[in-house]
């Protein structure tokens, strides 16, 4: 990295804290404009002291109604507040509803707090990816805590871990069969479980079960994931699931575990950014390439097997031509 | 970063100002919208004009789509759009539908709303005038 150059104007602009230009560079890094790379780069030093929490979980058991909450909490002991709300994409028409800020309540023209909606456009991989950058751009412009809002389905809540230093993992009462089928995906993701709609019976009985779960895993001397009860309705619990997220976030400063998260989340995202441009590079290029012509012409005579022909063409390929202006 | 296959698909607000409490025609619109492929960010009901202006900045979208049926569009609609001048938003389009004398709606479109729509428009209409008015078309 060369040393001080002049800061992009975009990058300028983070941090005067304009709201304009934030959520512009949010779209150019939500559709992958490559144009916006060195704005990421300049502001990448400006980051990491934003806590940056996940709360994910099945639709429907009170996240976004629980964001609203801590939202207002925070705000009350000055704490500045990014929220990302990601919600899937329709697979058929590409579109999604993203209803997320109807639970968000804040004070008229609070400079202190920034929402933005994202939809998952297809892959989960692009959604962390995304989402990272955009929880990233938060940080940059002075957002002491981002609070990141998923749809626990499949991959988008492991995803989360890429992302949070610290994942909440929000159920209900009585979800029965689909804890069951979540549990075994559940523990890799959970520093935090919250049990919502705490006013709704039953929840003692979860929070119990759950409790027996976590004391059965085989996680010595690691984190061990805390229950909280909370309801959204009447507001109780919420101050408990703040203070055990800062339980969480105060192992990792003690037990060196913030270090080890954020090489395991960068070395994530350098592969995935290794794998985007080794994709880009090679799409296409193969079959205009004159070297690989002969080759293409054996696997299409049966001489050579297309298995072995990829590994001849890894192997040429190690030195990359430089990249294409795009 | 790789350069996305398909075109990004347009952004659009929809928000319900003023105080009363029905939302099922937005909501049906919102859902249109979706099915035509679009993001749709649904702000709900009585939203002030200062909230969808921020939402729309916040959310960067492409396009404001308002429905009221209280009556108050004249005072509405038209801080809306002065709010977003003064918010240097005044290029996002924005279009309205609800229950807007003909008077009314000529005096809007003065204002700079670019659609409006009444109770019977069909949604195949509004989805191609939304995507026509978009500031950034897909
Ligand atoms: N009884 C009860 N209902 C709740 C509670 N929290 C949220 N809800 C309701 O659950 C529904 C879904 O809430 P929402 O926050 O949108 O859930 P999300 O999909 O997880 O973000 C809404 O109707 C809320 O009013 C709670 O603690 N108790
Ligand atoms: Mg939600």
């Amino acid at each position: 990295m060369r040393p001080r150059s002049p800061l992009p104007p975009a990058a300028r602009a983070i941090l005067r804290r304009d709201r304009g230009a934030l959520a512009r560079l949010i779209t150019q890094v939500e559709r992958r404009d490559p144009a916006v790379v060195p704005t990421l780069k300049a502001l990448y030093p400006r980051t990491g002291s934003a806590r940056i929490i996940g709360i994910t979980g099945p639709l429907g058991v009170g996240k976004s109604s629980l964001v609203n909450l801590l939202l207002a909490q925070l705000r009350a002991s000055g704490k500045t507040v990014g929220v990302i709300g990601v919600d899937p994409s329709s697979p058929f028409s590409g579109g999604s509803v993203l209803g997320d800020r109807i639970r968000l309540e804040r004070k008229a023209g609070d400079p202190g707090v920034f929402i933005r909606s994202m939809a998952s456009r297809g892959h989960a991989g692009g959604v962390a990816a995304a989402t990272l950058q955009a929880a990233r751009l938060l940080d940059a412009f002075g957002m002491d805590v981002v609070l990141v809002e998923t749809v626990g389905s499949g991959q988008v809540d492991v995803a989360i871990r890429d992302i949070a230093s610290t994942s909440v993992v929000v159920l209900v009462p009585h979800l029965g069969d689909e804890v069951q089928t979540l549990k075994a995906g559940l523990f890799e993701i959970a520093d935090v479980f919250c049990i919502n709609k705490g006013d709704l019976p039953g929840a003692d009985l979860a929070a119990k079960d759950l409790r027996e779960y976590v004391s059965l895993a085989n996680n010595a001397g690691r984190w061990k994931p805390e229950i909280v009860v909370t309801s959204a309705r009447d507001g109780s619990g919420v101050p408990e699931l703040w203070q055990a997220i800062e339980r969480h976030e105060a192992y990792l400063d003690r037990d060196g575990g913030r270090l080890a998260g954020d090489r395991r989340r960068a070395s994530r995202e350098i592969e995935e950014l290794v794998l985007d441009r080794v994709a880009g590079d090679l799409r296409g290029a193969l079959e205009n390439e004159p070297k690989h012509a002969a080759l293409l012409e054996r696997v299409a005579r049966r001489e050579v097997d297309p298995h072995t022909a990829s590994e001849i063409v890894s192997r040429t390929r190690v030195r990359r031509r430089p990249p294409r202006s795009r | 970063m790789t350069r996305a296959v398909k075109p990004p698909p347009i952004r659009v607000l929809i928000a319900k100002p003023g105080l009363d409490g029905h939302d099922r025609g937005a909501k049906v619109v919102a859902r249109a919208l979706r099915d035509a492929g679009m993001e749709v960010i649904y702000a709900g009901l009585r939203q002030t004009p200062e909230e969808i202006v921020e939402a729309a900045i916040e959310e960067d979208v492409d396009l404001i789509g308002l429905s009221i049926l209280s009556g108050a569009h004249m005072a509405l609609f038209p801080k809306v759009l002065k709010l977003l001048k003064l918010r240097k938003a005044g290029n996002i389009p924005v279009f309205a539908g609800g229950i807007i004398p003909d008077e009314d709606a000529r005096a809007l479109k003065r204002h700079g709303i670019k659609a409006i729509f009444g109770p019977g428009t069909s949604l195949e209409e509004i989805v191609t005038t939304a995507k026509g008015i978009a500031r950034r078309s897909s």
